[in-house]
């Protein structure tokens, strides 16, 4: 049998959070330290699994898979294609990089590490499930860990409110998406959850008209689809950091993730009737959500803000419906991800310094904080698609999908560059250069554990800036499935 | 033949690129020793092309040294590059004038690590426009090095310097927004990013967007690649970032910014904009032309009302640009009308100009730079009387001055004449009202000497003002003998310049 290394990934953060919730709350270094351990060995084993993937073969491999309730046609299914598998990398990243930031939690660590590892487990489950029940398992094993840390460790001003709307519109849209999976179980006649098999059950125009939407919108929620985005700043803006970091760089892939695996995947006739809506409200996503950055005077925020707008890119991606664009949609997920958890972290750094995340009190903090300052100058220059940076090999295969569907798209969405450019400088200028605040002259320097999370994000972006066939290759097969479903539709 | 010879491009392209990433490792309080590592490791990219111009073929069709590999495999994007006799005189010059620009900028005395690897940094940006030969390629390059320069401008600038970095950046990034869309639907409809193969397809492709038929979509995609190559160049009335961020800009980023940077624009439309939309070109040349010469006249007179020296450099610039402008309209009418002569000799002028331009302008905004740095005032009115105080100083400043201003035996004189020679059979009006314009650009040089060097001394200079160094002498020594030898025997310039123009019609 073939060492199962996908559920290697998916449990080892599980079983290292329940070991850590076993350990005595007073033993700090164990704590972290197995935290640290696990979160390594799963960064390790998700960049072994991108090696090991075998682009030119494509397809799903590492393939598990075990009965779990026959008599439903529910069974434990793994696998990944080449859309997947960047995901995995992603968050196994993010994961590394979240515990290495936070490293010094003060407040119940072990409880702190152990829900974050859980997290882990639940986007890695998503990622690379082939079942359908599976999938939602996973998808909603998130759900507790994500409230449980937001209203104890989250910023106490807004914790329990920012906790409690992101919650609910989740609850709410996978729910609605839920409806959506029970109706293709149902409507597929197989009576399997197995997603190869519903892939090729035949819906009949009409019902995949009909249900396209609703399982889309559910998991879309997720992906921050205007008008549903507005969880996503204040859950992120009072999430700790590193679930700040998990939140914005992978759940909101894990959403836009299972409406492309789900909706678009099993009912391809259903996203080509619908593409019209999601290229619309993709497009209000990009330009609206950079517009309120801009406005924004709370450093977090802004950076909250900004991930509705580079989601949208992604939903665009997706619904071009073209190979370019479902491309650029797989790109921007992972440069997306990477640079979101960068962005987060940096502002969790001066947040946990400056005590203040009000702009106009910040300034000067290149002196004090120069990686972090660099990490958010490179940061700022992918979100604003700047070429030689991973933003711009993601966004432009985008912009070349919408210019195949619908131009206008084009034409509108790429306004959202010259906001980003806008607000991205202001911010650098304000938060890292110019005059530092009385208050903030005895601002420490960021810790070396700040500085490898850092180090590696940005080395991330750059290597895929400047090499984007290490991704795209592999982003490509996934891609060539997916519209081979499209097109044989 | 060297070992490194079938990886010439990429060697000059990326050493500077290196070098930065080398000089991150070093502590940052060994100020001079980034000083003189990016010296050198500047003047090894300028060696380099010097080899270059050497191997290089000048009656040879086509493109040389060419290298080809795979960049974005998915979208079918390669690095692709190569050098002809019109991209090879801009890569003389811009590693010529980054060396130079690195020299002037040892006065630099807060933050040196950071501002030498911007510099070389900016370097790599520059000359992959002027190498790649790849569409996707040209605008990765055409972007980013905007970065460096928004950060030396915004870092090391004058008082006004947020300001003027801000709407650098975003004037710039914004006017390339058209281009950058033209760009993403051109790759649509051809399927590749290869110049190559789209200056033999592009012009007669067939593309239908929106409803809108060929004519309209080509029209649109044309004053797209227009509007982001004129903001650079700049064309009037696109030109209102440049007075702002070459005034605050620190000395060494002016002379880069105007000596290398608003080339970029003039190259754009003589490598993409004349090959790839040869219809409109010609039908627009008029309009293009006729921006030309408002871009001469009225940046003469804007230079003659200005009473900051350096501003009055700045708006030097946009005069001078002008004429490379004309030249490039009246290559495309005439190319039209099939007077390949006249094509060929616009073309000509507008690369020499350009070449002439970066020497003088780059010299120029180094002048203003020396005295600013023992004045602290770039008011002309708080000058006067210099000469006697720094006659060698004096010297060099009517020097350079006098070749800005096109006197002949100095190489603008070559160039605005064969620009002149080649608009006169196909723009005679707007020829004429050029050198109207040209007439204003002697007033306001005229009028800059005069305040800084003649007059009566002004008191406050007395006894407390420093002759320029042996140091700067370097900086402007080699711009003096270019523009000399350029105005005194163009040919070893022209030859090459003049051979791919020729092929090209």
């Amino acid at each position: 049998m073939q060492f199962p290394l996908l559920s290697v990934i998916i449990f080892i953060p599980l079983l290292a959070g329940l070991a850590i919730l076993l350990f005595p709350a007073e033993r700090r270094e164990w704590i972290r330290g197995t935290a640290l351990g696990a979160a390594s060995l799963t960064i390790l084993l998700s960049f072994i699994l991108y090696l090991s993937y075998d682009s030119p073969v494509a397809g799903y491999q590492f393939v598990e898979e075990l009965p779990w309730v026959p008599s439903l046609g529910i069974s434990y299914h793994m696998g990944v294609d080449g859309i997947s598998v960047p995901l995995v990398l992603l968050a196994g990243i993010v994961l590394f990089c979240g515990v290495l930031i936070s490293w010094n939690v003060e407040e119940r660590p072990r409880e702190f590490f152990a829900f974050l590892l859980f997290l882990a487990t639940s986007v890695f489950g998503v990622f690379c499930s082939l079942d359908l029940f599976q999938l939602f398992f996973f998808f909603e094993l998130a759900v507790f860990p994500k409230y449980l840390m937001i209203i104890n460790w989250g910023y106490p001003k807004t914790r329990e409110y920012g906790g409690m709307k992101l919650t609910l519109y989740l609850f709410i849209g996978s729910m609605i998406s839920l409806l959506g999976a029970l109706a293709i179980y149902f409507g597929s006649g197989a009576h399997t959850f197995d997603l190869m098999a519903l892939e090729k059950a035949g819906f009949s125009i009409e019902f995949q008209r009909m249900w396209f939407p609703v399982v889309f919108f559910g998991f879309a929620v997720l992906g921050g689809i205007f008008p549903f985005h507005s969880w996503a700043p204040d859950g992120h803006v009072a999430a700790p950091t590193a679930i700040s970091m998990i939140l914005a760089g992978v759940e909101m892939k894990v959403g836009a993730f299972a409406a492309l695996r789900v909706a678009i995947m099993l009912l391809p006739q259903g996203a080509q009737y619908w593409a019209w809506l999601i290229l619309g409200l993709g497009t209000v996503n990009v330009v609206y959500g950079a517009l309120i950055a801009m406005v924004q005077t709370d450093f977090k925020y802004v950076i909250g803000f900004s991930s509705v707008s580079h989601m949208g890119l992604v939903l665009i991606g997706f619904a071009t419906l073209s190979k370019e664009g479902l491309l650029g949609a797989g790109m921007q997920m992972f440069s997306h991800g990477v640079m979101t958890a960068l962005f987060f972290s940096i502002v969790g750094m001066v947040y946990d310094r400056a005590h203040t995340r009000d702009i106009p009190k910040l300034g000067g903090l290149f002196q004090k904080m120069p990686w972090a300052a660099i990490g958010f100058i490179v940061g700022g220059l992918v979100s604003m698609g700047m070429p030689g940076f991973s933003g711009f090999v993601a966004e432009f295969p985008v912009f070349m999908g919408a210019w195949r569907a619908a131009p206008w798209v084009a034409i509108i969405a790429i306004l959202g560059i010259l906001i980003t450019a806008a607000y991205i400088f202001l911010v650098i200028r304000r938060v890292f250069f110019g005059e530092t605040p009385s208050e903030l002259l005895r601002v420490e320097d960021i810790t070396v554990m700040d500085k490898i999370a850092i180090g590696l994000l940005v080395a991330t972006m750059v290597g895929l800036g400047v090499f984007p066939s290490l991704l795209s290759t592999m982003v490509q097969t996934g891609v060539n499935h997916v519209l081979s479903l499209l097109g044989g539709a | 033949m060297a070992p490194y010879s079938g990886h010439l491009l990429t060697l000059i392209l990326f050493l500077p690129t290196l070098a930065a990433l080398l000089l991150l490792f070093f502590p940052a309080r060994w100020a001079s020793f980034f000083r003189w590592a990016a010296l050198i490791a500047s003047l090894v990219p300028f060696l380099l092309t010097l080899s270059l111009w050497l191997q290089f073929v000048p009656d040879q069709t086509g493109f040389q040294f060419v290298e080809k590999v795979d960049w974005y495999a998915a979208l079918r994007s390669t690095y692709v590059v190569g050098v002809d006799g019109i991209s090879l005189p801009m890569i003389i010059l811009t590693t010529l004038l980054i060396p130079l620009a690195i020299l002037a900028s040892f006065s630099i005395k807060e933050r040196v690590k950071a501002f030498m690897i911007l510099f070389l940094l900016l370097e790599t940006g520059m000359l992959g426009v002027f190498m790649t030969l790849d569409l996707l390629m040209f605008f990765v390059f055409w972007e980013v090095g905007l970065v460096p320069m928004y950060f030396l401008i915004a870092q090391w600038g004058s008082s006004n310097r947020n300001y003027a970095s801000l709407k650098f950046i975003l004037y710039t990034m914004g006017g390339s927004l058209g281009l950058l869309l033209a760009i993403q639907m051109i790759g649509v409809v051809t399927g590749t990013f290869d110049m190559q193969t789209l200056f033999q397809t592009w012009p007669t492709a067939k593309v239908t967007f929106l409803g809108l038929g060929t004519p309209t979509i080509k029209a649109i995609a044309f004053w797209a690649f227009v509007v982001a190559f004129a903001i650079k160049v700049p064309i009037w009335p696109f030109h209102t970032w440049l007075p702002d961020a070459h005034t605050e800009a620190p000395t060494g980023g002016s002379m880069i910014l105007a000596g290398v940077l608003l080339k970029l624009g003039a190259y754009g439309f003589l490598r993409l904009v004349l090959p790839l939309y040869p219809v409109e070109s010609a039908r627009y040349a008029g309009i293009l032309a006729g921006l030309a010469v408002a871009a001469i006249i009225l940046g003469a007179l804007a230079a003659w009302g200005q009473t900051d020296f350096k501003r009055l450099v700045a708006y030097s610039s946009i005069n001078h640009m002008g004429f490379v402008v004309l030249g490039i309209a009246a290559a495309a009418w005439a190319a039209n009308l099939k007077d390949t002569t006249t094509a060929a000799i616009a073309v000509n002028g507008a690369v020499l100009q350009m070449f002439n331009h970066g020497l003088s302008a780059a010299g120029m905004f180094f002048l203003v730079g020396v005295i600013y740095e023992r004045t602290h005032t770039r008011n002309l009115t708080e000058y006067g009387g210099l000469y006697a105080r720094l006659p060698i100083y004096g010297s060099i400043l009517v020097f350079t001055a006098l070749g800005s201003l096109g006197l002949p035996g100095l190489g603008g004189f070559v160039s605005e004449f064969l620009v002149v020679r080649g608009a006169w059979p196909v723009f005679s009006f707007a020829t004429g009202l050029a050198m109207i314009g040209l007439f204003f650009t002697g007033a306001y040089v005229l009028k800059a000497l005069k305040q800084v060097l003649h007059g009566p001394v002004n008191k406050h200079w007395q006894g407390n003002i420093a002759e320029i160094n042996l140091r700067e002498i370097v900086v402007i020594a080699p711009l003096m003998v270019l523009m000399l030898v350029i105005g005194l025997w163009p040919t070893f310039l022209l030859d090459m310049i003049n051979r791919a123009a020729m092929l090209w019609y």
